[in-house]
């Protein structure tokens, strides 16, 4: 048998969406099976919140099953989630409004704040200090603690990696915008880890 | 010496850890962090971020998360498979 490559793998999804159409029930449960957890992953991410996850994930699961034959198969079947999964998401953010700490965009494209105060090398290997486990919780607490526009902007390049241009018209912002949110993602993130990772007694502060 | 200020490379900065194209633009963020400790920090620390964000794989679902997607899902396939009447 030849070895598994990248390009089989996506065969394999188009196999398991064709099987899906044509009314096959457990091909659609195994490509749930393939991406429930990354769904609830980018759900919690954007959300913020367990309970609105678990909603985008049945939403996503729900609306891909319904229009599985509007998929046309020339995009990636994870590329096509990926979109339901965020719209859902974005749609429960912005239902929770009232909520101060979810407003998307005020304010934060103007200003030139450079975000960068701790400057420190990293103890080698860092991640080595904690369990995965521990680090999956770190890197999460990191990201939920940015704000809603920082955030959805990150999860979506750096997390889900989609391109600047998909983020960009999934969030509906202009491309310069994205880039900056996601310059000041990197660097709050960046801040965040080094508080924990830095090697002791390294600190240099004054920057900039 | 280094045509980026400090400020010029964090902007140059998000297009390097994009993998741009732009071989300039690489090679002034490379002469930059060879000259300027504190970027040379900054430029490694935010490299190593996205490098253990990359490297996660994403939680394994409560089981009782996925009890409930598969019900809502089991009742909607019901429905599809429902001759019309
Ligand atoms: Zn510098």
């Amino acid at each position: 048998m030849p070895p598994t490559t990248l390009h089989t793998e996506v065969n394999g999804d188009a196999a398991l969406v064709a099987r899906a159409q044509s009314g096959d029930p457990n091909a659609f449960e195994e490509l749930i099976g393939r991406y429930e957890r990354k769904v609830f992953r980018l759900a919690r991410n954007i959300t913020n919140n367990e309970h609105d996850a678990e909603d985008v994930l049945q939403e996503t699961f729900l609306k891909a099953y319904s229009h599985l034959d509007g998929f046309q198969g020339n995009s990636k079947f994870y590329t096509w989630l990926v979109r339901i999964a965020v719209n859902e998401a974005l749609m429960k953010l912005r239902k929770r409004k009232s909520d101060k700490t979810v407003s998307m965009d005020e304010g934060i494209d103007t200003g030139e704040e450079t975000m960068v105060r701790e400057i420190a090398v990293w103890d080698d290997d860092p991640e080595q200090r904690y369990s995965q486990e521990e680090l999956k919780a770190i890197l999460q607490d990191a990201v939920q603690n940015l704000r809603p526009a920082f955030r959805t902007v990150f999860v979506l390049r750096d997390i889900e990696e989609l391109s600047t241009e998909e983020t960009a018209r999934l969030l509906d912002l202009s491309i310069p915008a994205v880039k900056s949110r996601l310059l000041r993602a990197r660097l709050q993130l960046r801040e965040r880890l080094t508080r924990l990772f830095k090697r002791k007694g390294d600190d240099v502060f004054a920057y900039m | 010496m280094s045509l980026l200020t400090c400020k010029d490379f964090l902007h140059a900065l998000n297009e390097y850890l994009d993998e741009t194209q732009d071989a300039e633009l690489r090679q002034e963020v490379e002469k930059h962090v060879n000259e300027c400790p504190n970027c040379w920090v900054v430029f490694d620390t935010t490299r190593k971020t996205l490098k253990v964000f990359k490297g996660m794989e994403p939680q394994v679902i409560p089981p009782e998360v996925h009890g409930r997607l598969m019900e809502r899902l089991q009742k909607k396939m019901a429905q599809r498979q429902k001759p019309a009447p």
